[in-house]
């Protein structure tokens, strides 16, 4: 308690003196004070994903997150921390991130609102975009492979809050997404209905369909369809509520 | 007089009832006990042990990432394999359900397993041996207060002859001394609670004291280390001359180890998992312990190694453009970082270790100190792996550790290939 007193005693006057000694040091040495934004807290993720997280489209892997639905981008933060998604990096800087903190980084990348730079597209032969966008529209129901828009939405925009948007990625990208479902460095929580999708295609269909889906254009209104708009033909532990828990 | 022939017998013979009754007495005690039992379910026992189980960041170790906590499955990187975490929730298959508090102290103290068998000194027992039995009991009621879950053990990932656990008798003889913490009478009881938190629960030594080949500690206490089996450096925890955190005040150690950032430094790397999953939720008393006593450790010798060329800094023009282009903007020209936002780098203890390679990867990976009460939304830095090559790398972390009042060794291209990919935990 009077260690307490003192430190009350003492406070007005020091704050004063650290004040007006220091304040000229800081403002010649360090020149303007670090903004108080999100923005600039999460430099590690607009370093590769874009200050508004438009991606790096050029690298041909950086995914764009700007638009994002929350909810998804919250679950992949929430995968690379527990090891459901693989890729050191993110493994690294999601690791120490508080539910709470994710939720904002989330909501933020969801909110942006940035033009869609176009991805370099694959050189494919025209009969593998075909085949790829058979895959996409229409799945292939006789081996209970889906159509992508069953889930991701009429415009392949997503579907809010937890189902991400199929335009606008890099070939690279979606190819080894799906891969990483296959060979189980990319997970979702169960029951991983992505996985067994990726798990009913050949390689060369993955091919086909990341670049049918990496050469669409990308359509005028790109925002993510409402909750509810469609009805997933599986089921799915991705579309029950994230809990957010440690 | 004929009693008195007889009293050796009766002697004997009361002696060994009293004797088997205190041998039956203290199994019975440790196997039923329902004085024991009541124990467990005092709530106030369960609080402190959840403190300690927290001081102690059994969770981190003993929780799978994603998987429900304190039922193990972490998989532990050795230099002789993985060891996978037991599980410590009462399951009485799978976890401590079956367990006794004696067989539990036998494993905390003597890292003796339930069936006899020799634990791995993965699980740190080395330190744990210096925690109190009063300690340990509570530890023991908030684990058995815990829900319990049905989670199976993975197989040992260890090769031969690492495989055998009678070897590690050799170990021990070499490496392990059990004995419960003393505490020193001409010491403070503040300074005598540091020294308990941080070398029994804490288990500090388990990374800031160099380990050799065989995974015993070799150098002085808390002088700083290599980590075993983890591309990374703990710093010497010392404060005084040429120690690890020379020039920290109590209340640097107190913020770092409260919040995750300090005046001095942040947490990254295994720390900031320390920070964010135990030394956070220490109350403050005990955080200043630490500081008081870690304060007290001895002065360090000046590395050998460490070469002090004039001018090193000045003629690295590489290093000193990519400082100025990638680094000042946050860490400042002079080195002095922003007071609360982002680290020092002149006089950082994390960087200018006898190994380089954490500035390398603080470089590499960049990331955020640990989020927690006191930092909830953290200042990051960017990762630089895609930007700046092995050679960029290696210039500007020869920068940065030369620079200012730096005196590290510089680090070369081939240290930074070596740690591109190095796994991340």
């Amino acid at each position: 308690m009077r260690r307490r007193h003192r430190a009350g005693r003492w406070r007005w006057p020091t704050v004063a003196v650290v004040l007006l000694t220091a304040w000229p040091a800081i403002a010649s040495t360090h020149g303007p004070p670090v903004p108080d934004t999100l923005q600039q807290r999460i430099a590690a993720c607009t370093a590769c994903h874009g200050v508004h997280g438009g991606g790096s489209p050029g690298s041909g892997f950086f995914p764009r997150l700007a638009g994002k639905p929350a909810g998804y981008l919250l679950r992949q933060m929430m995968n690379f921390r527990d090891g459901l998604r693989s890729y050191a990096p993110m493994e690294y800087m999601t690791r120490q991130l508080s539910p709470a903190y994710m939720r904002e980084i989330a909501a933020y990348f969801a909110a942006q609102q940035v033009p869609y730079r176009p991805a370099p597209t694959p050189a494919l032969p025209a009969a593998t975009l075909l085949q790829g966008r058979q895959l996409a529209e229409h799945g292939d129901p006789g081996r209970k492979v889906p159509a992508c828009q069953d889930c991701h939405g009429s415009r392949l925009t997503g579907v809010e809050p937890d189902i991400p948007g199929l335009v606008g990625l890099p070939y690279d990208y979606i190819s080894s997404q799906l891969g990483s479902w296959r060979t189980g460095t990319r997970a979702a929580a169960a029951p991983d209905c992505m996985k067994e999708i990726a798990r009913r295609l050949t390689p060369a269909e993955i091919m086909a369909v990341s670049g049918w889906l990496a050469s669409r254009p990308v359509p005028a209104d790109h925002r993510a369809l409402p909750q509810g708009s469609v009805m997933p033909p599986l089921a799915c532990g991705v579309l029950t509520p994230a809990d957010g828990g440690t | 007089m004929k009693w008195l022939r007889r009293a050796p017998w009766l002697i004997a013979a009361s002696m060994a009832a009293v004797g088997g009754w205190l041998f039956f007495a203290g199994h019975r005690g440790a196997l039923t006990a329902p004085l024991a039992g009541a124990m467990a379910k005092n709530p106030e026992l369960i609080a402190r042990g959840e403190y300690l189980t927290r001081a102690g960041d059994c969770g981190s170790c003993h929780t799978e990432p994603g998987g429900p906590p304190f039922a193990g499955g972490r998989l532990l990187p050795t230099p002789f394999g993985s060891i996978a975490t037991p599980n410590l929730t009462p399951d009485r298959s799978t976890g401590l359900g079956g367990w006794t508090f004696e067989a539990f102290w036998r494993a905390l103290h003597e890292g003796v397993g339930r069936h006899g068998e020799l634990l791995y000194p993965a699980f740190p027992y080395t330190s744990f041996t210096r925690i109190t039995r009063a300690d340990a009991r509570a530890v023991f009621a908030y684990l058995q207060s815990l829900a319990p879950v049905h989670r199976s053990r993975q197989p040992l990932g260890l090769g031969f002859p690492y495989n055998l656990r009678r070897g590690l008798a050799v170990w021990r003889a070499v490496y392990f001394k059990p004995g419960v913490f003393r505490p020193d009478p001409s010491r403070s009881a503040q300074w005598n609670r540091g020294a308990y938190l941080v070398q029994g629960p804490g288990h500090c030594s388990a990374c800031h004291t160099a380990h050799g080949a065989w995974g015993g500690t070799i150098g002085a206490p808390l002088s700083g280390g290599r980590m075993v089996a983890q591309d990374w450096y703990a710093p010497g925890l010392g404060t005084r001359v040429h120690g690890g955190l020379q020039g920290w005040s109590t209340q640097d150690i107190v913020d770092l180890l409260k919040t995750g950032q300090s005046a001095k430094g942040s947490a990254f790397g295994p720390m900031a998992e320390v920070v964010a999953r135990s030394t956070q939720y220490l109350r403050d008393d005990d955080l200043h312990a630490i500081a008081v006593y870690l304060q007290s450790l001895p002065p360090q010798q000046a590395r050998m190694s460490a070469v002090d060329v004039p001018g090193a800094a000045a003629s690295n023009r590489r290093g000193r453009r990519i400082y100025a282009a990638q680094c000042a903007d946050c860490h400042s020209a002079d080195g002095q970082g922003v007071a609360g936002v982002y680290p020092p780098l002149d006089g950082n203890s994390a960087i200018l270790g006898p190994s380089g390679v954490n500035a390398i990867r603080a470089v590499l990976l960049g990331g955020f100190p640990p989020a927690t009460a006191g930092n909830p939304r953290p200042y990051s830095m960017p990762p630089y792996a895609q930007q700046l090559d092995d050679a960029d790398v290696a210039a500007v972390v020869s920068y940065i550790r030369t620079a200012w009042s730096n005196h590290a060794e510089a680090v070369s291209q081939a240290d930074v290939f070596r740690n591109r990919h190095s796994p991340t935990e």
